[in-house]
């Protein structure tokens, strides 16, 4: 797995955000919201999986997975949820606002290294958010790859994020995507059920299948433990973990899990890596 | 010749490996049928006297609530099974059936198979074996869903 260059020469630079400025800012659910930035001249460059600290000058700093396209460093793009002090203050930054930008860091998605097999995405609630660079890409370079599957849960039709992307995906005659919700009303003419159903549903060959997944631990637990009853080995099994990341190099410790760095080491790990802490609770 | 439904009956996970005296039981009681979309299958208190086997189309469990009114607590799709309550007693539909879109199924008459398991208790083994898989994987589903995962629960 590709680290960012600050794992081998931590630098001052890693610590000392870069003023970003806000171009847009787009609301997606009712508590998502996703942040459009200008990067300084020499652009910005990430891999799919990637993340940010993000730093609200005089409120706090937060780690936000990156949800652009990997594929153009005009825009920074960043998808989030209003949940903390943090995260709301942002929700209140305005076109022409600035904001401090550390990263990118972590490990990323195999997207490049998976060309020639078949991709099943499997996303929870904002996890599809952090697995929109892999899609972008994978995408971009759609005939490298064999069938390319979404499978996306969240808990009401409401809270679909990217709605109109996720139609346009659907409407494509080289994707599957099937969409599920925990619950709805009657006028909701979609999939009602938890996003592990869908999986016996899709159309892919296991054995040559690398998927990748995120969202909630519990909704990764078991989507990992139905995509192998499918066939699909350990080791073709990505998932993304989620931890209290500070200083996003290592250094800090607060997103220490077991023996690893969430922040260094992650947040992408290929299932094998991560499966004994996985389940373990004093963790 | 009239063709029956076993060589498709056969061929469904849910029924694959049973021999083939019960799987003629069965047959005997099955038949082809349609809905169209809108169609209420069953309702929450009617007599529970059939199950189905989805062969193509989407069907929502739904139950009613006074406040909120239908809520869609499950979809089933190609290849789903619908229905175990007329297995159980009091043989009662727990929740409505409502169509999602056009589906075709193979309807099973339950009060017919529920005499044929008292008659041939392996025959009622294998059923219960079988419905017990289904119900374990929608009870851990609905036990998920419990969770409420998606739930904002995080202070950054």
């Amino acid at each position: 797995m590709k680290k960012n260059n600050s794992e081998s020469h931590t630098t001052t630079t890693d610590m000392v955000p870069e003023l970003f400025r806000v171009t847009h800012v787009q609301n997606n659910t009712r508590d998502t919201y996703t942040l459009f930035l200008e990067p300084p001249k020499h652009g910005f460059s990430f891999a799919p999986g990637q993340f940010n600290m993000l730093y609200h000058f005089g409120v706090g700093e937060v780690p936000i997975s990156i949800s652009g396209d990997p594929g153009t460093n005009d825009t920074l793009i960043h998808t989030i949820r209003a949940v903390g002090t943090v995260s709301r203050a942002m929700h209140r930054l305005k076109k022409g606002d600035t904001i401090g930008v550390r990263g990118p860091f972590g490990t990323h998605w195999p997207a490049a290294e998976s060309e020639g097999n078949d991709i099943v995405i499997v996303a929870g609630g904002i996890g599809l958010a952090p697995l929109r660079p892999s899609i972008y890409h994978i995408l971009a370079h759609r005939e490298k790859y064999g069938k390319v599957v979404l499978l996306y849960g969240t808990r009401t039709p409401e809270d679909i994020l990217y709605r109109k992307e996720v139609e346009q995906w659907r409407a494509r005659f080289d994707m599957e995507v099937r969409v599920t919700v925990d619950r709805s009303g009657t006028d909701w003419k979609g999939n009602v059920g938890v996003v592990t159903t869908l999986i016996s549903r899709a159309h892919f060959d296991p054995m040559n299948t690398v998927a990748m997944i995120c969202g909630p631990e519990v909704m990764m637990r078991f989507t990992v433990q139905d995509l192998h009853k499918c066939g699909v080995p350990m080791e073709q099994i990505y998932v993304s973990m989620e931890r209290n990341m500070k200083c996003g190099i290592g250094f800090c410790g607060h997103c220490q899990c077991g023996p690893t760095f969430i922040c260094k080491d992650g947040p992408v790990y290929p299932f094998p890596a991560i499966k004994d802490i996985f389940v373990k609770r004093e963790i | 010749m009239m063709e029956t439904l076993a060589p498709i009956l056969s061929e469904h996970p849910f029924l694959k490996g049973l021999d083939q005296k019960h799987l003629e039981l069965i047959t005997g009681c099955a038949s082809n049928i349609r809905f169209d979309a809108g169609q209420t299958i069953f309702r929450e208190g009617e007599e529970a006297d059939q199950f189905y086997i989805i062969r193509q189309g989407k069907v929502s469990l739904q139950i009613y609530t006074p406040v909120h009114g239908s809520i869609i607590i499950d979809t089933l799709t190609d290849g789903d099974v619908l229905g175990w309550s007329w297995l159980i007693p009091p043989y009662q539909w727990r929740f409505d059936a409502v169509v999602t879109e056009l589906t075709r199924a193979i309807a099973l008459d339950g009060k017919c198979l529920r005499n044929k398991c008292e008659a041939d208790h392996d025959l009622g083994f294998e059923l219960l074996k079988r419905f017990s898989s289904i119900v374990d994987s929608r009870l851990e589903s609905t036990r998920i869903r419990l969770l409420d995962i998606y739930a904002s629960d995080e202070k950054k």
